[in-house]
């Protein structure tokens, strides 16, 4: 009697734990409900580990359209489009140099949606570097770059160089004359060490240029082993590298004290939230923070009160979604507009002329037409060292999170972005009339040429402005806008410079239509 | 404040084993990345073999220089003997062309004299000259590795 009696509430039990297992499943993920309240949304926000790279509440500022533009987010939504883009064309893609070229053109002709999902990674990548670049500007603008955050500024310029060596990379997969030439060129700039060695004589001693393109290619040209280390870097390599220090960067941004805004700002007036609502945000001097004592840095400053914080949920979050529906749209629009290239097959006897790399690569180019150690080594290395420094030689705190706020910053920002411009066009204009020391002095020793070319005078004019400008104002913050400015100025010109008025055997051409035909 | 004042303490045993285990692994782990990283560097560069036949001395006219696309290089004969010029440009790896006043590169404007000499542009150094032989069956034969001094022309 007894046991039947247990058989029937252990069934109906297990009838029971049936019904409710939806019901529990959901709590064992998520370990509450629906957050509909502040509190809950806190909460959430706090306990789920995809969230918790959020804080719980970002102050309003921080949402305000022209503190970010949205830039950084931008770049991170840009990088999913591509992961995901990027693991479909693998799919059909074939690393070798027999089938690559022929499966691009799969993909192109053959691949449902193939062709649209290529353009769309090619897209992709190149709104990435567009995004990465104007983030970094923006943050430099802002003066975002220091009290604690001096460590993100290198994570950030670390991003940049893997974002720029993932295009560089992916270059080379399509196996078309375009990427062959263009790796070519870049791996000989890999090599071009040799030309001071060389200048020096000590290449036989250490041939750091022989070791660079070595590892990079893997043999002397570009073949089968550069075909294969470029693909593994491309699809694994450097977007591990790439995820992991993204995660970093975001972790401490919130780790820093959230998004830099100035410290001396103490508006009262009511926020307006991205759900409509007006609120006034009063003082909360009986708030808690019990864990904030094993907290190091940057803490909410609990006495003042005048917080302007929201919560997280919903607010960050549908900025956050406008501006990933805004990236994949602009991805979208432009590859229905436009198809990403695909040129011959790479023909390891006949360059492409003029054998152009990617835009972003153009003013590099440039100076490396005169000199290739000084434009595709030295230079860049001397502008990254330079970036890298920066926040630790500029470390003024004032008006942090406001666009060159400072006095008399804007004035040196616009004499910069003419002293630029002018330096850089007439350097240009001189180089093409009349040529450079070799045209005059034919037997002239390389290392003068390699020291002194275009790109060097054009670095160290930069400096020097930029020292004149400190010392006027006496400001470090103003020589740092001064080279700055500059810098930007100087890379607009020389990649539009590039991509437009340089032609076959590249030499000048006012417009592409005057490119002699063959 | 505190009225014990501490003696500096000998570091006990547990603390400097583990020290010591913690510098083991760091060297350990140290030394491995260093003999991971010579694998990428290739023992054996491949590629096709750098002597290539090109022909019979009789099959090479006089004057202008002609292209042999499989070693990357153009071959001359005056009246002195034959010679060979390489291909590609000394500045970034591209080939060059032949024109009347010698050679240029397509790529970033390199021009080089009928010698190979750099006239022009941003390329470091000349042409190079590659080794040109007689092979016992009596054909030309060129070693794309091998690069002589500038002038030295092969007689037959």
């Amino acid at each position: 009697m007894q046991t039947s009696e247990n058989k029937t509430s252990a069934m109906r039990a297990l009838w029971i734990n049936i019904q409710k297992a939806p019901v529990r499943f959901l709590n064992a993920v998520f370990r509450h409900d629906w957050p509909n309240t502040d509190r809950t949304r806190s909460q959430a926000v706090f306990s789920n580990f995809f969230l918790h790279i959020h804080s719980t509440r970002i102050h309003e500022r921080s949402l305000r359209f022209w503190s970010t533009c949205g830039l950084g987010i931008a770049s991170l939504c840009a990088f999913i489009v591509l992961v995901v883009t990027g693991v479909l064309l693998m799919i059909y893609y074939n690393p070798s140099t027999e089938l690559a070229y022929q499966s691009i053109k799969n993909i192109h002709f053959v691949v449902p949606t193939g062709r649209f999902i290529r353009n769309i990674h090619r897209w992709a990548a190149h709104l990435m570097v567009i995004f990465v670049l104007l983030h970094m500007v923006r943050v430099f603008y802002t003066n975002s770059y220091k009290n604690n955050r001096e460590f993100n500024w290198l994570v950030g310029l670390a991003l940049l160089v893997l974002t720029l060596g993932l295009s560089f990379t992916g270059y080379l997969l399509p196996w078309d004359q375009l990427a062959y030439w263009a790796i070519t060129i870049g791996a000989n700039i890999a090599q071009s060490p040799r030309e001071l060695t060389d200048a020096l004589g000590i290449t036989q001693m250490i041939d750091l240029g022989g070791l660079q393109k070595q590892i990079l290619l893997g043999a002397d040209t570009v073949g089968q082993e550069a075909l294969t280390r470029f693909y593994l870097l491309h699809v694994m390599v450097l977007p591990l590298v790439m995820s992991m220090l993204i995660g970093l960067h975001l972790w401490h941004i919130r780790k820093d004290g959230g998004l830099a805004r100035p410290i001396e700002e103490t508006d009262e007036k009511p926020a307006r939230l991205l759900t409509g609502q007006e609120v006034t945000f009063q003082p909360s001097p009986t708030k808690t923070y019990g864990l904030m004592a094993l907290v190091k840095g940057k803490t909410p400053a609990v006495d003042k009160g005048n917080e302007n914080t929201v919560s997280t949920w919903p607010n960050a979050f549908y900025a956050e979604m406008a501006v990933f529906m805004m990236t994949c749209a602009i991805c979208v629009l432009l590859s229905i507009w436009m198809d990403a290239p695909l040129k011959e097959l790479a023909n390891p006897v006949r360059p492409e002329n003029p054998a152009k790399a990617p835009w972003y690569f153009l003013g590099l180019q440039e100076l490396v037409s005169y000199s290739a150690f000084m434009g595709g080594i030295g230079i860049p290395t001397i502008v990254l060292i330079g970036l890298a420094l920066l926040p630790f030689i500029d470390n003024s705190p004032e008006h942090q999170g406001l666009w060159i706020a400072g006095k008399g910053q804007k004035r040196v920002m616009m004499q910069s972005v003419l002293f630029g411009t002018l330096v850089v066009l007439s350097l240009l204009a001189f180089t093409i009339r009349f040529g450079w020391l070799r045209d005059w002095f034919p037997s002239i020793s390389q290392i003068i040429i390699t020291f002194v070319n275009p790109g060097t005078i054009l670095i160290g004019l930069f400096m020097l402005w930029s020292l004149w400008m400190a010392q006027r104002h006496n400001s470090i913050r103003i020589g740092g806008i001064a080279i700055f400015t500059c810098l930007v100025v100087a890379f607009l010109i020389l990649t539009y410079f590039a991509t437009v008025h340089r032609g076959p055997n590249w030499d000048f051409y006012w417009r592409m239509s005057e490119w002699p035909t063959h | 404040m505190n009225d014990i004042t501490r003696k500096p303490q000998p570091i006990c045993r547990r603390d400097f084993l583990g020290q010591i285990a913690t510098c083991a692994c760091a060297t350990a782990l140290g030394l491995a990345t260093v003999g991971m990283a010579r694998l990428p560097f290739p023992a054996v560069i491949p590629g096709e073999s750098s002597k290539v036949k090109i022909g019979h001395p009789a099959d090479f006219p006089k004057g202008e220089g002609l292209w042999i696309a499989a070693t990357k290089a153009f071959v001359f004969r005056d009246n002195e003997g034959f010679f060979v010029i390489s291909g590609i440009c000394t500045h970034l790896g591209c080939i060059v062309a032949q024109d009347p006043k010698g050679f240029h590169c397509p790529c970033h404007g390199s021009a080089f004299g009928n010698r190979g000499e750099v006239t022009k542009g941003p390329a470091p150094s000349a042409l190079p000259w590659l080794e040109i032989s007689l092979a016992s069956d009596g054909q030309l034969i060129v070693d794309t590795q091998k690069v002589i001094p500038m002038g030295t022309k092969l007689k037959v």
